[in-house]
């Protein structure tokens, strides 16, 4: 199990890996809705929460498709599936891979995007908080949504259009805590339902995900 | 007598071909009774003649959710029991279901608009319905996507159990992020929040109504689904031949 989290971190961090593309992405989120919006600080500062989750939300779903198309090409998948490690146990790996590579950062670096957002001080302990709790829930929901669409040609869009509504109630839970925190209201609330859902996805994705990769790998 | 003696196409063909101009016939002789009562129906004291767009509206969103219910039940038989003509009835429900939400949504909007002044609302019923439109899309996107029949049927029926898990998480997500402007629920068992009797009993027949009407289309698709599939299995053989 250590050696395929290694494998797949190495994998994502050396050229053409694909890492820094997720905070590449967060980071025009964050520039193209000023632009959109208008620079005034108390729209900005309002919306700013809504903002971040659904950039953050959003730059998790770029990479998800890489997960397992690479390695269903090349055929380590097949491989995968017949070593002794359970095919569940591989695909909680592989989204423990994603999330270090992508949620993970992005957590740890919202506090730099949420200052081009002025986003508010109080707010920002309840971001990296929510941010840290709710992303690995994307990355094993994104599991799923990869192992499933894994075998077709233009996955990627119908893998967005799946996983898309998978993702509302980490979402809205969320964005639900940095609001509460901006504006200096109870937000541990939110954080307990957040926390409750990755549980949750991390009990019962890897099931799905195996089972839609053993159909895929028929 | 069992209901697993329908898992053979034969048998349900010849079942349901029986039934089918009976059920269709209940069908619209329900839904037509149940749509032109409601319509006779006076006028409500408060929300005048827009009430009238309820025995359009509750019955479809009624049947909206039981759909996906359905969906779910017919692709559980399908994982456990591998019982083709439930997993083809699944994949037959899907487009109607969608239908069913979009018609809620739409009469939700046109009378939302006269009563809240607004077309549209991010009220807790309203967005979890979009989310449900959602769930649909994506169901019905992924049958049409997998070329093989029985990997389709295996991966639309795992999303359909994840994908219920998640429209109930939703429900209660969206209930939790904003306090609603939709009514309540228009039938209750209470008493004394029944509606009056003028419309509920048109209302309870255009939904017996509507659940005729998917059963209906639900038998006619199931049964062209089972023929498109014959077909490609001749196709198939005609080609190896």
């Amino acid at each position: 199990m250590k050696a395929l989290l290694i494998r797949d971190l190495r994998l994502a961090t050396r050229a053409g890996g694909g890492f820094g593309l997720a905070l590449a992405f967060f980071l025009i989120v964050c520039t193209l809705v000023p632009f959109g919006v208008g620079p005034e600080g108390g729209t900005l500062s309002r919306i700013a929460p809504g903002i971040l989750w659904v950039g953050a939300l959003l730059s998790c779903l770029l990479s998800l498709d890489r997960i397992f198309a690479l390695d269903f090409e090349d055929g380590s998948l097949d491989l995968l599936a017949t070593a002794p490690l359970p095919l569940e146990g591989a695909v909680a790996i592989k989204a423990l891979a994603h999330w270090l590579v992508t949620g993970l950062p992005l957590a740890l670096s919202a506090p730099v995007f949420a200052l081009l957002l002025h986003l508010p001080g109080p707010a920002y302990p309840w971001l990296v908080a929510s941010l840290v709790l709710g992303t690995p829930a994307l990355s094993m929901l994104g599991a799923f949504g990869a192992a499933v669409t894994v075998g077709l040609r233009r996955g990627g869009l119908l893998l967005s259009l799946l996983v898309l509504p998978l993702y509302m109630p980490t979402l809205i839970f969320g964005a639900e805590a940095v609001r509460r925190g901006a504006v200096g209201a109870e937000a541990g609330t939110p954080l307990v339902f957040l926390a409750g859902i990755t549980l949750a996805t991390l009990a019962l994705s890897p099931f799905a995900a195996a089972a839609a990769l053993r159909v895929n790998l028929r | 007598m069992s209901i697993w003696e329908y898992a053979n196409p034969v048998k349900f063909m010849r079942t349901s071909g029986a039934v089918l101009p009976w059920v269709i016939a209940a069908a619209v002789l329900s839904t037509v009774t149940g749509l032109v009562w409601g319509f006779l129906t006076p006028e409500d004291y408060k929300q005048g003649s827009t009430v009238k767009i309820v025995f359009l509206h509750v019955p479809a969103a009624l049947m909206a959710i039981n759909i996906w219910l359905m969906m779910l039940v017919t692709s559980l038989i399908w994982l456990i029991r591998r019982h083709h003509v439930s997993a083809l009835a699944a994949k037959a429900a899907a487009p109607v279901g969608a239908v069913m939400t979009l018609i809620a949504l739409i009469t939700g909007a046109v009378w939302g608009q006269p009563m809240w002044g607004t077309w549209w609302e991010w009220d807790p019923r309203l967005t979890s319905f979009l989310i449900l439109l959602l769930f649909y899309l994506g169901y019905m996107a992924l049958w049409e996507a997998v070329e093989n029949p029985d990997s389709a049927a295996d991966l639309t029926g795992v999303l359909c159990l994840v994908g219920s898990v998640f429209a109930l998480l939703s429900r209660y997500a969206v209930n939790f992020w904003n306090q609603g402007l939709h009514q309540g629920a228009s039938l209750s068992l209470a008493p004394g929040e029944r509606m009056a009797a003028v419309y509920r009993y048109p209302l309870y027949l255009s939904m017996a109504g509507f659940f005729l009407l998917f059963l209906a289309l639900l038998l006619i698709r199931t049964r062209t689904e089972i023929r498109r599939r014959r077909l490609a299995a001749l196709l198939a053989r005609e080609n190896r031949a």
